[in-house]
């Protein structure tokens, strides 16, 4: 048994203890499954798994440190309104926060941040990580890091742009809908339905060979498959609003119909389809990673994560982790929104009550 | 009875329907290409000659809605046509790989639909407890992750560092059961994680919103045990809601399998879709697409008429 | 039944948290209670009184998110808060039982009422499957429920509302309990069925001598049902006392505002003359949603400034009578006159000044005002949009409204409506449709979901702007003292019919049509006598009889 397995045990059940002994019930039940956890896992796996875990661990600490010290400096700093908004925040989602703001400056700033350029060749093929280039090189030679922040402005900007579309159109048609009922929104209805009968990454594979790869196809197409559930959504909301007596009020006024979507009924369904954004960007998000990663998404030598995973696949099994470093990259912003929008379901469902 | 039977026979004619729009859009959407099929595959710098002689062969001058029928009166029997990239037929490359799918997707779902019902009802019961907080964190990272980068993880510890499964699922028709389940684990695991959390958020929601229902409160003031209160008067009702998170979860665990099968090479009908797009084989697209889509929309019709038979309204009508 | 007078259940001192904001928060703060054997105590309150939270505390039961944190609840000798788990819930069911308000979702849908009703006696071991089926047959009987033989087998969704909470009250019987918690059982009813549901639960817990809590928050009720009365206010008790004695003589300011009966009667003005062309004219109108005829061959005439009051039950037609009205429902049959001239059936094909001239006040003010907008704008649209106005003139013209509505401009031009007690909404509501300057309004239970007083000011309030701007009202409403208060004209409806139709004062006096006269008796009063008055009077099986012809 080595000296770290030792200590790894000693501290862990010492911790354990001390949890116990102060009636930290969470802290006690958590740190008592990290123990049972670790027991197994190092009896299989032995000294390396361990290790793994105390990285994985440290890493936690260090973000829920992170978060904690960002929610604080933001109370701090915040005006009252902010501030008091902020202490309702968890941790996750303080962490969230931080992290979008990371990728948002990454993407509006790319060109100062980055080193070198987007296709760049400033080395031989797959060549390791040194002082010049931090996370090394990619099968071409190019700037992996570089690559990194410039994925940021290209993938995130494409998938909110593709998002926004969606959901402009998405959510006219579904408040419209339930505006106007009747016919139109019947039909409205059955099209959506139909829509939603073929699954979103089939069919987008299906369109993406029709009309080919570019990057306004690519927008285009994900944009037409996700609106229906934009749609579905508002049309639910704005259903929930469009029998208030307020609405019949402005109705028996004789108002149009625009003013009744976008006066009466739009400012009251704001909420959830803030919330709702934010989840189906995460969709759209992934979904365009995946059409990269699948060789039919955004193109090279546009750097984007999803194509950057696949072009460095192969890496994978000489153990390397480059291609995990742009996976992880889009799995840390949808993790970060989902995040911020879990909070912010849980502010305005607390509201209601 | 009837009442209940009518309405299931209603929702099947209308899911044949769905399918059937759907068919016309998979060919009415190959029908929309810029100049035709025939040009298409020959390029721009064919003669008119050849382009012309193609469109014989491949009998372009029909009516596109004869064709629609002659395709559809094909898949329906099994035959989708001629592979334009090597000339087989497309049923038969289909067919094993299809079957492969679907073991896939079922060992997958054996895993995680038990694992997940069983998360997802403890974290309701005891929610907001650490399990609770630590179980939404966790199946949240496991959404928000691409497929690939969850696979490649899976790749990383137990194909590379660990050798426990192999990081290329080769699997072929002639395989004995256990070393074909040996080599489709890790995909397999891969799909577990993601819909495994999101069966396990679904179900959470479910159950927690039925605990809420005046007649579980009513239960408790009887003086039934907490135990009880579930077994008598929470399942009978959550069956319904179960069967319908399970059912849309198998048809969504169909299609997450494309992104699975590129990464672990798994020779599955969403490898060869993947790889028909890529050489733009219509055809065998096609097929792929109808397949898919017609599972998906078998895995809903099963979530509503799951929905119908298990609600206790329904079944005993006025 | 030793000690008639022996105290059965003791609250002392209790205080509930609710948890929210992350933080608990006290929701009831000390409220002391005592209850003896065979005893009745009515509970009231307003909503978020804490009358649920203390009659579910009297079982030892707190709702998720809620905690006891301090006092004692003391059942027959046995202190509840510090009881275990397994010790309370061998008292639940067995020596407490509980009816809830909506028997509808309280009924597990998956089972027989049957299989309901014997649980709890199997599951304290008081009885065996067969006898305790037997004994929900003969209670079955007792509560007047039809079929009592088979009504158990049946399915909670196959039964009606009013049978169903009756069915209720015999499964909180099924093993005798010493105290049954009733959580307003009978809000959720019609005043016809109310009335046969409060019959048999009196009847019941007479008949056993069992102790109950009453909870609700009808003053009316309660006085039928209590021999003690406790009134609540935001978890604390306000006073105490017996029946008679807080009706006769309430000590507390608040209580008397909640005993006030309406002091507020109108003049009767004179009939309208013979040759007058009625404002807005109802003709032969009926109507459908789908294939359900919702309205057969109404026709009645509204007067300026007069008027009308519209009663019946939920379902007898009168709201979908004002939905004809306004056009939101098109007829078909028959047809809307306005002044003299018909009106197009759908609302969208009316003109501007048509649309003007008739504005509708509901019954919700929280529904009626939309939440996003400031009270500055709710008024002033209706002005800018008909009139054309803007600007400084706009913001004086709803200044104006402000306060011929009695609120004060400069405080409420700029709040939410979230920001306004539930009177003052109501009165925006008002202003809203005098904004439009019309000719004839439609009030749809404009004062049901207001307290007394409040409601008062606002049928005040109505009747001070009848007079000075000439308006005619359609009054739709279920309750007779707003009818009484203001009514020129009353028209009964039932089952989408005109029952019968006339002055006030001769439809206030017999000979009533049976229907009519059914719909006045029901509609409790505050004479803890009317309850038995009326039962005399109509003999107890009739109640049934007659309730369920309709």
């Amino acid at each position: 048994m080595s000296n770290f397995m030792i200590a790894y045990f000693f501290l862990l059940i010492a911790a354990c203890c001390t949890a116990a002994y102060y009636q930290y019930r969470t802290a006690l039940l958590l740190l008592f499954s990290l123990v049972c956890v670790s027991l197994l896992a190092g009896l299989l796996g032995g000294e390396s798994v361990l290790i793994n875990i105390t990285i994985a661990i440290a890493l936690l600490a260090a973000s829920a440190g992170l978060a904690y010290s960002f929610r604080e400096t933001l109370i701090q700093i915040l005006p009252r309104g902010g501030a008091k908004l902020m202490r309702t925040a968890p941790l996750t989602a303080s962490f969230g926060l931080l992290l979008i703001i990371i990728y948002i400056i990454a993407a509006v700033f790319a060109p100062i941040i980055a080193p070198y350029g987007e296709a760049e060749v400033i080395a031989g093929a797959f060549a390791p990580p040194d002082e010049v280039m931090i996370l090394g090189g990619d099968q071409l030679g190019r700037d992996l890091f570089s690559r990194l922040v410039y994925g940021a402005r290209n993938t995130v900007g494409i998938a909110l742009m593709t998002t926004a579309i969606a959901f402009v159109v998405g959510t006219v048609a579904g408040l419209s809908a339930a505006v106007l009922g009747g016919w139109i929104d019947q039909v409205l209805g059955r099209i959506v339905d139909t829509l939603m009968a073929i699954p979103q990454l089939i069919f987008a594979l299906l369109l993406l060979t029709i009309v080919g790869t570019s990057v306004i196809n690519l927008t285009l197409v994900i944009a037409l498959l996700y609106s229906p559930l934009i749609f579905r959504l508002a049309r639910a909301v704005a259903g929930n609003i469009v029998v208030m007596d307020y609405i019949e009020a402005a109705r028996l006024r004789g108002e149009s119909t625009w003013y009744l979507v976008i006066k009466e009924v739009l400012p009251n369904a704001t909420a959830p389809l803030a919330a709702e954004f934010g989840l189906r960007f995460c969709f759209v998000f992934l979904a365009i990673s995946a059409l990269s990663f699948l060789g039919l998404g955004i193109q090279p030598p546009t750097a984007d994560w999803g194509s950057m995973v696949r072009e460095n696949a192969t890496l994978i099994s000489f153990g390397e982790i480059t291609p995990l470093i742009p996976a992880a990259a889009i799995a840390l912003l949808t993790v970060s929104v989902n995040f911020v929008v879990d909070w912010m379901l849980h502010i305005s469902s607390g509201l209601k009550e | 009875m009837s009442g209940v039977m009518g309405l299931i026979v209603k929702r099947l004619g209308l899911g044949l329907v769905t399918l059937l729009v759907v068919s016309i859009i998979i060919f009415g959407a190959v029908e929309m290409l810029p100049g035709d099929l025939a040009q298409q595959i020959l390029g721009q710098s064919a003669t008119e000659e050849t382009v012309a002689q193609l469109r014989e062969d491949l009998g372009l001058n029909r009516p596109a809605f004869v064709r629609y029928f002659e395709w559809l009166g094909g898949a329906v029997q099994g035959d989708f046509g001629v592979s334009l990239a090597n000339n087989r037929s497309v049923a038969e490359q289909l067919a094993p790989r299809f079957a492969n799918t679907l073991f896939l997707a079922g060992l997958a779902a054996v895993i995680a639909v038990p694992l997940a019902i069983g998360l997802g009802v403890m974290a309701a019961l005891y929610r907001n407890s650490v399990f609770d907080r630590v179980a939404n964190v966790v199946s949240l990272g496991a959404i928000s992750s691409p497929e690939f980068f969850l696979g490649y993880i899976l790749i990383v510890f137990l194909a590379v560092q660990n050798q426990v499964f192999p990081a290329i699922s080769n699997v072929s028709g002639d395989m004995d059961f256990g070393t074909r389940l040996y080599r489709s684990m890790l995909p397999a695991l891969t799909m577990t994680l993601v819909v495994t959390a999101y069966m396990m958020r679904m179900t959470r929601a479910a159950i927690i919103n039925l605990l809420a229902s005046p007649y579980i409160e009513m239960a408790r003031l009887k003086g039934v045990s907490r135990s009880q209160v579930i077994t008598r008067h929470a399942l009978p009702n959550a069956l319904a809601p179960i069967i319908n998170v399970v059912a849309l979860n198998l048809a969504y665990l169909i299609t997450g399998v494309v992104l699975v099968e590129v990464v672990f090479v798994y020779p599955g009908v969403g490898q060869l879709l993947v790889d028909s797009v890529t050489k733009r084989d219509f055809p065998v697209v096609q097929a792929c697409c109808l397949v898919f889509a017609a599972t998906f929309i078998l895995f809903n019709l099963i979530a509503d008429v799951g929905a119908i038979l298990s609600n206790p309204r329904l079944r005993h009508p006025k | 039944m030793a000690d008639e007078k022996s105290v059965l259940l003791t609250v002392k001192d209790l205080r509930i948290e609710g948890y929210s904001d992350e933080k608990w928060i006290e929701i009831v703060h000390g409220v002391d209670l005592t209850l003896h054997r065979g005893e009745v105590m009515g509970l009231i309150g307003e909503s978020g009184a804490g009358k649920s939270t203390i009659g579910l505390a009297a079982m030892g039961f707190t709702r998720d998110g809620c905690r006891i944190s301090n006092g004692t609840v003391e059942f027959d000798g046995m202190e509840l808060t510090s009881a275990t788990r397994s010790e309370r819930r061998a008292l639940r069911g067995s020596r407490i039982a509980y009816v809830a308000q909506s028997a509808a979702a309280s009924f597990n849908p998956a089972h027989k009422l049957i299989d309901q009703h014997t649980e709890a006696p199997l599951l304290h071991k008081i009885d065996t499957k067969d006898e305790s089926t037997k004994d929900a047959i003969e209670l079955y009987r007792r509560l007047r429920l039809p079929n009592p033989e088979e009504i158990g087998f049946r399915y909670p969704h196959q039964v009606s509302g009013g049978q169903l909470q009756r069915a209720m009250t015999a499964m909180a019987m099924a093993c005798r309990p010493d105290l049954i918690i009733f959580d307003e059982p009978t809000t959720a009813l019609d005043v016809t069925t109310q009335i046969e549901v409060l019959a048999a639960i009196r009847d019941i817990v007479d008949q056993f001598n069992t102790a109950a809590l009453y909870i609700t928050h009808d003053l009316a009720v309660v006085a039928q049902m209590a021999d003690r009365i406790k009134v609540l206010l935001k978890g604390d008790e306000v006073e105490e006392a017996e029946t008679r004695k807080m009706l006769e003589d309430p000590q507390e300011e608040y209580t008397k505002t909640l005993w006030a009966v309406r002091s507020f009667k109108r003049k009767p003005k004179p009939a309208p003359k013979k040759d007058e062309t009625p404002l807005v004219t109802v003709r032969n109108v009926s109507a459908a949603y789908g294939d359900t005829k919702v309205l057969d061959d109404v026709s009645f005439d509204i007067y300026r400034g007069r008027t009308v009051a519209v009663v019946g039950e939920s379902g007898s037609g009168k709201s979908t009578t004002a939905r004809c009205i306004t056009g939101l429902l098109p007829p078909i049959g028959g047809e809307i006159l306005f002044d003299g001239k018909v009106l197009p059936p759908r609302y969208q094909d009316r003109t501007k000044d048509q649309l003007r001239q008739a504005q509708m006040i509901y019954q919700m003010a929280d529904t009626a005002l939309n939440p996003k907008k400031k009270i500055g704008e709710i008024i002033g649209r209706p002005i800018e949009f008909y009139s054309g106005v803007t600007g400084a003139e706009l913001k004086k013209r709803v200044d104006q409204l402000l306060d011929q509505i009695e609120l004060e401009p400069s405080l409420y031009y700029h709040r939410l409506p979230s920001e306004l007690s539930g009177g003052q909404k109501q009165r925006i509501g008002i202003a809203r449709a005098l904004a439009a300057e019309p000719a004839f309004i439609i009030c749809d239970e404009v004062t049901s979901a207001l307290d007394q007083l409040v409601a008062e000011g606002i049928l005040r309030l109505l009747d001070k702007l009848q007079k000075d701007l000439n308006l005619a009202y359609m009054f739709i409403t279920h309750d007779l003292a707003t009818v009484r208060s203001i009514a020129d004209e009353v028209v009964v409806m039932k089952e989408g019919k005109v029952v019968e139709q006339g002055p006030k004062d001769v439809m206030f006096k017999p000979p009533h049509h049976e229907y009519t006269d059914l719909l006045l008796s029901s509609v409790p009063e505050m004479d803890p006598d009317w309850l038995s008055n009326l039962l005399d009077e109509r003999g107890v099986d009739n109640i049934g009889e007659a309730a369920n012809k309709s």
